[in-house]
C-alpha cells in the first residue's frame, strides 16, 4: 500500500512538470511549421525556414533587439539598486522597516494593469514622451523588488562570523566586502540579475501601456496575435528559451560537479582520519 | 598596575557614534532604490487618483484637473460586473493552482534530495519562454478540432461543446500562467519543514492523512498564503488570457482598463477603474499584514 | 616564528557591557599576564564570550578600558587591533582554499610575499598537504587547526579562543588540548581561552578565572582555585562539592570549629573564607572516604553518618550518594583501588575526611536549604 502511495506522489509531480512544459513544446514544434498563411496554429508541414531566416519578417528582429537592449539596461540598474536595498535590510537597523517592506512587496503583488496604467497616468500628467525611456523606467521599477528578495535570501544565509573573522584579520569594511561578503553573495546577485532580465524581456502589459510607438518583442507578438504570429517569432522565442535554460542548467551542473568532488574528498579525508586516530591511539 | 595612557575620560569607543554611522549608511543604501520605487510606483498611484477625478475639456485625450467623483459612478455602472467576473476567475485559478502546485512542491521539498535545484529550475524554466506565446499555444492545444476538446466533449462535460472562447479556457490559462508563483512559495515553506516532525507524528500514531492535516498543512500555511497572494492578485488584473483564449463574454477588468486608456483615451474612467482595482487589492493585502506582519513579505 | 617578541600584559579596566537592561559584563577589572595561557571559565550566559568579543573589538564596551601594555585599544576597530580570534565555528572562508585562508590577515596588512610564512605556519600545525583544499574538505580537527594557524600567523599580542574545541569529539578534543598548549608554549603569545568545560580550562590554563553573571567569582592557578574555592558558585561549578551550612562555634589551635546539623566540623584558618558566624563547610567528594558504620576512622577526621542510596560504577571510580540524617545527599568519589567489597545501596555507612581538606565559605545571606541542595544559583 505504501509503495503505491509513494509512487502516486512521484507520478503526480511528473505530470505537473509535463503540464508546465506542454505549451513550450507546442511553441517549439510550431517553430518548424510551414503554414501557407500567417496563422500558425495548426501543423502544416516541416520547414526550417523560420530558423534559417529569423529576421525575414520586418519588425521581428528589431523588436527583439529592442527588448534585449531594454532588458540589459534595466537589469543592470535594478540589480544595483535592489542589492543595495537588500544589504540595508539585512545588515542595518533603521526606522520605517514596515513601510519599507511594504513598498518593496507591493510591486510584486500589484496587477500589471494597475502598475502600467498608473505609470502612464504619471507620464501623461507630466507630458513626458512615451518610448524607450519610459519603458526602461517601468522595467527597473518592477524588477527591483525581485532582486531584493533574491539577494536578501542569499545574504541572510551568510554566516555572520565570517565577516567578523575578516575584521579580526585586519580587513576594514571595504576589504571585508570585497574579499569576503561580495564573493559569497555574488551567486545570489547573479541569479537575481538573470531573473530580472527574464522579467523585463517577457514583460507585456506594463510595457504596452508605456511604450508609445516603441515596439518591444512582446508588443510585437501581441500585435501579431490578432493578425497571425509569424513562425519566426516561435523560432526566436524557442531560441531564447533554450539559451536561458542552458545557462541555468550549466550552473546547476557545475554546482553538482563541485558537490561530487567535495563528497569524494570528504570520503578520502574520513579514511585518512580513521588511519590517524588508529595511529594516535597506538601512540597514546 | 602600570600607568595607562588613555586619550579620553569615558570609554573611547563611543558606541553611539558608531551606531549613528551605521544607521546613516543604511539609509544611504536604501535611498536610491526606495527612491525609485517611491517615485515610479507610489507616486503614480497619486497621479492615478488625480487623473480619475479629472474632467473632460472637449479635446480628445485632454483633461483638466477637477474633482469629478461621478467618474467612479460611471466606471462602476459600466464595468462593475467585470470586477466580479475577474475575481471569480482569479479565485478559481488560484484554487486550482494550489491543488496542482501543492503535490509538486511537496515532492520537491521532501523527495527532491540532491535534485532539488534541478527540479526548481524546471519549474521556473517555462517562464523563460514568452508568456504570450505560451498562452497562444493553448489555442492550438485546446483547439475545437483538437484531441483535448474532443476528449472532454466525449465525456460530455463541456456546456458549450468547446473549450476555447469559454471561461474554462480563460481559467485554465490563468491557472497555468501563475502556477510557478504558487509552486515557489509553497516549496519555500515546505522546505523549511523539518522532516523529523513527520516522523514524530507517525511515531505518535498519526496516519499519513492525519499527519498531513495536523502537521504538514498547518506548517505550510505561510507558503499557502504567500502563494495565494502572489497568484490571485496578478491574476485578477490579467487580461491576456481572457483576450487570447476567451470571448466577449469572458472579458476581465484588465481589458476594460486597457481599452479605455489606449483606445478610447478616456483617462479619467480608465484611471477610476484602475484605482478601484488597486484599492480592493490593498484591502486584501492589509488583511494579510494585520495577521502576519510585514517581515515575511520580502 | 619571531624570536623574543616583546609580549605585553592585557588589562581590562571596569569593563562593562549592557544590552538594554541586561548587564552581560559587570565592571570587570583584570590583568592577564603576558605570555600566559588564561582561561575564562563559566556557564552559558555568564559573559565570558562577550568579554572576549570586546577584547577582539567585535563588540563595543558600554564602559571601561582595554589596553595592551600601555596602549589603550578600546577605541580601535577590530581590524586595527593586534588581537586575533579563533572562532567557535572556525569561520573559515568557504570560497578560499586553506593557503588563502591562512594568508588572509597577512594580505590585508599589505604584506607582499606571504608564501614562506604561510608554508611555515602550515608546517607548524601539520597541514601542509591540505594547502590547496577548501575548508569543507577538511575534518573538524583539521579545520580547527587552520583557524588557529590563520590567527597565529599574524603574531598577535593576544590570541583569543572562543570555545574552539566544543565541536570535537572527546579523543580529538584531548589531542587538541595538548596541541594548543604546545603551540602556546612554543610561540609565547598570550592565549585567552573561553570555555564552559572546567576540565579543559584546568588542563590547559596557567590561570583560570571563573565567571558568573558578568563578574569574576574567583581567579588563580587551577589547582589553587580547585582546592580552595572562595564562593559557593565556584565550589559547585568547578568540580563538585558537598556543602553543609552551619554556625561558627569556637576555635581550635589553627582552626575554626563549625557546628552544623548536630555535628562539629573543623576547618583550618587558612582555608576559611567566612568572615562572620555563618559558615558553609565544604568538602570535595574525592576527599571523602566511605566506610561501613562501626568501622574504625582515623583520629582527627570529621565524620557524618548516613545511608547509601546510590552506587555508580564508572570504571576509574565509584560514585556514592549517601543520605544524611537531615536529608542531604552527600557525594563521595572513591577510586577503585580495592578489589570487591563496595558499599551497597541501603548500607549504613560513615563518611569521613581530614579537616585539612575542608574549606569554609561565607554563608551569610544564603538559605541553607538552597546551599545544600544541588542548586547553584545564589539568591
Amino acid at each position: 500500500m505504501r509503495v503505491i502511495r509513494r509512487h502516486i506522489l512521484t507520478v503526480i509531480a511528473i505530470l505537473v512538470l509535463v503540464y508546465l512544459f506542454i505549451p513550450i513544446a507546442v511553441v517549439g514544434v510550431l517553430s518548424f511549421n510551414d503554414p501557407p498563411s500567417k496563422y500558425n496554429t495548426k501543423w502544416y508541414g516541416f520547414s526550417l525556414d523560420a530558423w534559417t531566416n529569423m529576421c525575414g519578417i520586418p519588425g521581428v528582429c528589431e523588436s527583439f533587439i529592442e527588448s534585449i537592449k531594454i532588458g540589459l539596461i534595466s537589469t543592470f540598474v535594478a540589480t544595483i539598486l535592489g542589492t543595495m536595498i537588500a544589504f540595508a535590510l539585512v545588515r542595518y537597523r533603521f526606522r520605517g522597516r514596515k513601510s519599507t517592506n511594504l513598498l518593496i512587496f507591493l510591486p510584486m503583488a500589484t496587477p500589471e494593469v494597475v502598475m502600467g496604467s498608473s505609470l502612464l497616468a504619471l507620464f501623461l500628467n507630466m507630458t513626458f514622451p512615451l518610448g524607450t525611456t519610459t519603458v526602461i523606467i517601468a522595467h527597473i521599477m518592477f524588477t527591483i523588488s525581485f532582486v531584493v528578495v533574491a539577494v536578501k535570501a542569499r545574504l541572510q544565509g551568510l554566516d555572520p562570523s565570517l565577516e567578523e573573522a575578516s575584521r579580526d584579520l585586519y580587513a576594514d569594511s571595504r576589504a571585508t566586502f570585497r574579499y569576503v561578503t561580495f564573493p559569497l553573495v555574488a551567486p545570489g546577485i547573479a541569479g537575481a540579475a538573470l531573473l530580472g532580465f527574464a522579467l523585463s524581456f517577457d514583460d507585456f502589459i506594463i510595457s504596452f501601456f508605456n511604450a508609445g510607438t516603441l515596439v518591444t518583442f512582446p508588443i510585437y507578438v501581441w500585435g501579431a496575435a490578432q493578425r497571425g504570429i509569424p513562425v519566426q517569432v516561435n523560432a526566436l522565442a524557442t531560441l531564447v528559451f533554450l539559451v536561458a535554460l542552458s545557462i541555468v542548467l550549466i550552473a546547476q551542473f557545475a554546482a553538482w560537479r563541485k558537490r561530487r568532488s567535495l563528497q569524494a574528498s570528504v570520503a578520502d579525508r574520513d579514511a585518512d582520519l580513521k588511519a590517524l586516530s588508529m595511529d594516535a591511539l597506538s601512540r597514546s | 598596575m602600570p600607568p595607562l595612557i588613555s586619550t579620553s575620560a569615558s570609554a573611547s569607543a563611543t558606541p553611539p557614534q558608531v551606531a549613528a554611522r551605521k544607521a546613516r549608511t543604511g539609509y544611504l543604501l536604501l535611498l536610491p532604490g526606495m527612491g525609485w520605487l517611491a517615485v515610479f510606483f507610489a507616486i503614480p498611484f497619486v497621479t492615478l487618483i488625480i487623473t480619475s477625478l479629472q474632467v473632460p475639456t472637449g479635446a480628445s485625450g485632454v483633461y483638466a484637473p477637477g474633482f469629478d467623483i461621478a467618474n467612479y459612478g460611471e466606471a462602476i455602472s459600466q464595468y462593475g460586473n467585470l470586477y466580479v467576473r475577474s475575481f471569480i476567475y482569479a479565485g478559481l485559478a488560484t484554487l486550482f493552482a494550489l491543488i496542482i502546485a501543492y503535490p509538486l512542491a511537496y515532492f520537491i521539498a521532501f523527495r527532491g534530495g540532491q535534485w532539488k535545484g534541478l527540479l526548481l529550475v524546471l519549474v521556473i524554466a517555462p517562464t523563460f519562454a514568452s508568456f504570450l506565446l505560451r498562452t497562444y499555444a493553448w489555442r492550438t492545444i485546446l483547439a475545437d478540432e483538437g484531441p483535448v476538446t474532443g476528449f472532454f466533449n466525449a465525456l460530455g462535460v463541456l456546456p458549450e461543446g468547446r473549450i476555447l472562447s469559454t471561461s474554462i479556457a480563460v481559467i485554465a490559462g490563468l491557472t497555468y500562467n501563475f502556477l510557478p508563483f504558487m509552486i515557489l512559495p509553497l516549496f519555500a515553506a515546505l522546505d523549511k519543514l523539518d522532516p523529523r516532525l513527520i516522523e514524530a507524528s507517525n511515531d505518535l500514531y498519526a496516519s499519513p492523512v492525519t499527519t498531513f492535516r495536523k502537521v504538514v498543512w498547518p506548517l505550510s500555511l505561510p507558503g499557502v498564503v504567500a502563494g495565494t497572494l502572489l497568484t490571485f492578485i496578478p491574476a485578477s488584473g490579467d487580461y491576456i488570457n481572457a483576450q487570447l483564449l476567451g470571448s466577449i463574454t469572458t472579458r476581465m477588468i484588465g481589458s476594460a482598463i486597457q481599452v479605455n486608456f489606449i483606445q478610447f483615451r478616456d483617462y479619467p474612467i480608465a484611471s477610476a477603474l484602475s484605482v478601484i482595482l488597486m484599492f480592493i487589492i490593498l484591502i486584501i493585502v492589509s488583511i494579510y499584514i494585520r495577521r502576519s506582519g510585514t517581515e515575511d513579505l520580502v | 616564528m619571531a624570536e623574543s617578541r616583546k609580549v605585553e600584559d592585557l588589562h581590562l579596566q571596569n569593563l562593562t557591557k549592557r544590552f538594554g537592561d541586561f548587564i552581560a559584563v559587570d565592571d570587570l577589572t583584570l590583568t592577564i599576564p603576558a605570555g600566559s595561557f588564561f582561561a575564562l571559565l563559566g556557564p552559558s550566559g555568564c559573559g565570558k564570550t562577550t568579554t572576549l568579543r570586546m577584547v577582539a573589538g567585535l563588540e563595543d564596551p558600554s564602559e571601561g578600558l582595554i589596553s595592551i601594555g600601555d596602549r589603550d585599544v578600546t577605541g580601535l576597530r577590530a581590524f586595527k587591533r593586534p588581537v586575533n580570534t579563533v572562532f567557535q565555528s572556525y569561520a573559515l572562508f568557504p570560497h578560499l582554499d586553506i593557503f588563502e585562508n591562512v594568508a588572509f590577515g597577512l594580505r590585508r596588512r599589505g604584506i607582499k610575499n606571504v608564501t614562506p610564512t604561510v608554508e611555515a605556519m602550515l608546517d607548524l600545525v601539520e597541514l601542509t598537504p591540505m594547502a590547496r583544499r577548501k575548508p569543507k574538505q577538511l575534518s573538524g580537527g583539521q579545520q580547527q587547526r587552520v583557524a588557529v594557524a590563520r590567527a597565529l600567523i599574524n603574531e598577535p599580542d593576544v590570541l583569543l579562543l572562543d570555545e574552539p574545541l566544543g565541536a570535537l569529539d572527546l579523543k580529538l578534543r584531548r589531542q587538541m588540548q595538548i596541541e594548543l598548549k604546545r603551540i602556546q608554549m612554543e610561540v609565547g603569545t598570550t592565549f585567552v581561552h573561553v570555555t564552559h568545560d572546567q576540565e579543559e580550562a584546568m588542563t590547559m590554563a596557567d590561570t583560570v578565572a571563573v565567571m558568573n553573571e558578568g563578574r569574576i567569582e574567583q581567579m588563580g592557578d587551577p589547582a589553587d582555585i580547585y582546592e580552595l574555592p572562595t564562593t559557593v558558585f565556584v565550589a559547585r561549578f568547578l568540580g563538585q562539592s558537598n556543602l553543609f551550612a552551619g554556625q561558627r562555634a569556637g576555635a581550635g589551635a589553627d582552626s575554626v570549629k563549625v557546628s552544623a546539623h548536630g555535628h562539629e566540623f573543623s576547618i583550618p584558618n587558612s582555608r576559611n573564607n567566612a568572615p562572620g558566624a555563618n559558615v558553609i563547610v565544604g568538602v570535595r567528594p574525592e576527599k571523602m572516604t566511605i566506610v561501613d558504620a562501626g568501622d574504625p576512622i582515623p583520629d582527627g577526621h570529621d565524620r557524618i553518618a548516613g545511608r547509601t542510596v546510590d552506587v555508580s560504577y564508572t570504571g576509574v571510580s565509584t560514585q556514592y550518594l549517601v543520605q544524611t540524617s537531615w536529608g542531604e545527599e552527600i557525594t563521595v568519589f572513591e577510586q577503585n583501588t580495592v578489589v570487591g567489597d563496595r558499599s551497597r545501596v541501603g548500607d549504613s555507612v560513615e563518611v569521613h575526611w581530614a579537616p585539612d581538606h575542608a574549606f569554609g565559605l561565607d554563608g551569610s545571606g544564603l538559605a541553607p536549604a538552597a546551599v545544600e541542595s544541588e542548586s547553584v544559583s545564589v539568591s
